[in-house]
């Protein structure tokens, strides 16, 4: 099985803080991997990092097959590559149509048309201003609005955050979904069960590193280690050694 | 550094050197070094906006929404610039004019003047308050909020959607708010001239006609194109440098209105000596 983006040894800092410290990782193609830790273990740095927000400064990422260490987010995203942000990052001035517009995608399925059919409450609020929207409607936008790429990698960050549960059982369908649609998704999230009971694949990150990957099932399975993922520290994971991708 | 010219020069052990003369030095080294990356930096994001001008994909909807923005809502401010400037320049003319028994001179006074200068820079001002810190303050509350980084992720280069069509509204919307403008300061000048000091109507506008030539107009609609270029440069480029939250949004906006102030006046300048000088 191929992959759809490969990440070796990143290290990746915000001034002269010391972020990512040789984060190593790979998402194979057409499935789903899910990238989990506490609060400050360097996920969303991760992400940032592997769409070109906050570039590495070593490492090398490989996306569909080129190296995109050093391109811009925009080139990034036009090889296929959707990227829900934290907190959505949607245009709070926009219409939810003017925000579906936004995207320069490529050519592929996804359509408005689509889009509307896939999230009914957008069209129907399909008018309404991006600050109007409640916060599930604004999930939903933010992962129509990176749909519009046509992606053949989906990366989201903590898409459940702030969610009732009824919408976050909405958000994790479609994330299963995805993956029926062929597109590769990489999860960063919090909900840690319901991340597991999706993905394929995970990687448990902690102070900048990766501590442990492996099957998602394998992961789950294991009682002691899910809750200890909650406030996780390098040393709980000690003994299982990262399988992952050597650097360079 | 201070120890290291001490030991250099071979003085005294513990001896030092006096502060005050080296904190300015330090300080007007600190002020060169930034003004010199600033203007590199503002260089460098004129050449971009420009570039992304030329190449597509362009966003017309974004070019109309701020040709929308910078001309037709800055209309009514600019319309009452121009008529009360037309307005005070007949009246002091007139005053000063009659002291050499030369008031007959008034219209081609007040026509000059509006055309050549006071339209594009009263015009200039005004929309560098009023649109150049809306953008500023716009595209500042984007990068403060990462509306920006959520542009680069949906494949939009921020450059080419944010800043290229302000960049040209700037400088079409402008000119246009000029050309309004002069109309209207002329006829404030003769609004004043027939009803207040006794002017024949028909004589005021031969002489305003008469003395008035193509370049006075043309001159004038360049500078306003150049400075609507300055404005939108200004906002989108103290907008997209913004840091550190609503103050960083606050500072971005001030800074953006002083400096377009400033560059205007000086593009004046530069620009009356180009067109003008003999």
């Amino acid at each position: 099985m191929t992959d759809a983006l490969t990440a070796a040894g990143l290290h990746t800092f915000y001034g002269k803080s010391h972020i990512l410290h040789g984060v190593s990782l790979n998402v194979a193609e057409g499935m789903i991997t899910t990238l989990l830790g506490r609060n400050g273990a360097g996920k969303t740095t991760t992400l940032r990092s592997l769409v070109g927000l906050t570039p590495a400064r070593e490492g090398r990422i490989v996306t569909f097959g080129q190296d995109t260490t050093r391109w811009p987010p925009f080139r990034i995203a036009a090889l296929g590559v959707g990227y829900v942000p934290e907190g959505r990052r949607i245009f709070p001035n926009l219409t939810v149509e003017e925000n579906l517009k936004v995207p320069n995608g490529r050519a592929g399925d996804w359509s408005i048309e689509r889009i509307y059919a896939l999230f009914p409450r957008l069209a129907e609020r399909k008018s309404n201003r991006g600050r109007q929207l409640s916060g599930g409607e604004q999930e939903m936008l933010a992962i129509a609005r990176a749909l519009l790429l046509n992606p053949r990698l989906l990366i989201l960050d903590e898409p459940s955050q702030g969610l009732a549960p009824r919408v976050v059982q909405e958000v994790f369908a479609i994330v299963a979904r995805m993956r029926a649609e062929g597109i590769s998704v990489l999860l960063v999230e919090q909900n840690v069960r319901q991340s597991l009971a999706v993905a394929d694949h995970a990687f448990v990150l902690d102070d900048g590193m990766v501590v442990w990957s492996g099957p998602a099932v394998e992961l789950a399975a294991d009682e002691t280690r899910v809750r200890t993922l909650t406030g996780a520290t390098a040393e709980d994971w000690e003994g299982a050694a990262p399988r992952v991708l050597p650097a360079g | 550094m201070r120890e290291a010219i001490t030991s250099a020069a071979g003085s005294k052990v513990g001896r030092r050197l006096p502060d005050a003369p080296l904190d300015a030095v330090a300080a007007l080294g600190r002020g060169v070094f930034a003004a010199c990356r600033a203007t590199g930096s503002l260089t460098l994001f004129a050449l971009s906006g420009v570039s992304h001008l030329l190449r597509p994909p362009f966003y017309g909807r974004m070019f109309l929404r701020a040709f929308i923005e910078f001309g037709y809502f800055s209309l009514p401010v600019v319309a009452l610039t121009a008529i009360f400037t037309g307005m005070v320049l007949a009246l002091q003319s007139s005053t000063g004019l009659a002291r050499f028994s030369a008031e007959t001179a008034m219209p081609s006074l007040v026509v000059l003047s509006i055309t050549r200068e006071l339209g594009p820079v009263l015009a200039g001002l005004m929309v560098a308050g009023r649109v150049g810190a809306a953008m500023a303050a716009e595209i500042g509350t984007m990068r403060v909020t990462d509306q920006i980084d959520a542009l680069q992720t949906l494949s939009t280069d921020p450059m080419k959607y944010l800043v290229a069509p302000r960049l040209l509204a700037g400088a079409v919307a402008l000119p246009l708010l000029v050309l309004v403008g002069d109309i209207l300061g002329v006829m404030g000048g003769f609004l004043i001239a027939t009803v207040s000091l006794g002017f024949n109507a028909a004589t005021y506008l031969r002489n305003t006609v008469d003395y008035l030539q193509t370049i006075d107009v043309v001159s004038g609609l360049v500078k306003a194109a150049v400075f609507g270029f300055i404005i939108a440069l200004l906002g989108c480029f103290h907008g997209y440098s913004s840091r550190g939250g609503a103050q960083g949004v606050g500072a971005a906006t001030t800074s953006a209105v002083v400096a377009a102030s400033v560059l205007i006046l000086a593009f004046d300048y530069g620009l009356t000596e180009l067109f003008f000088a003999k």
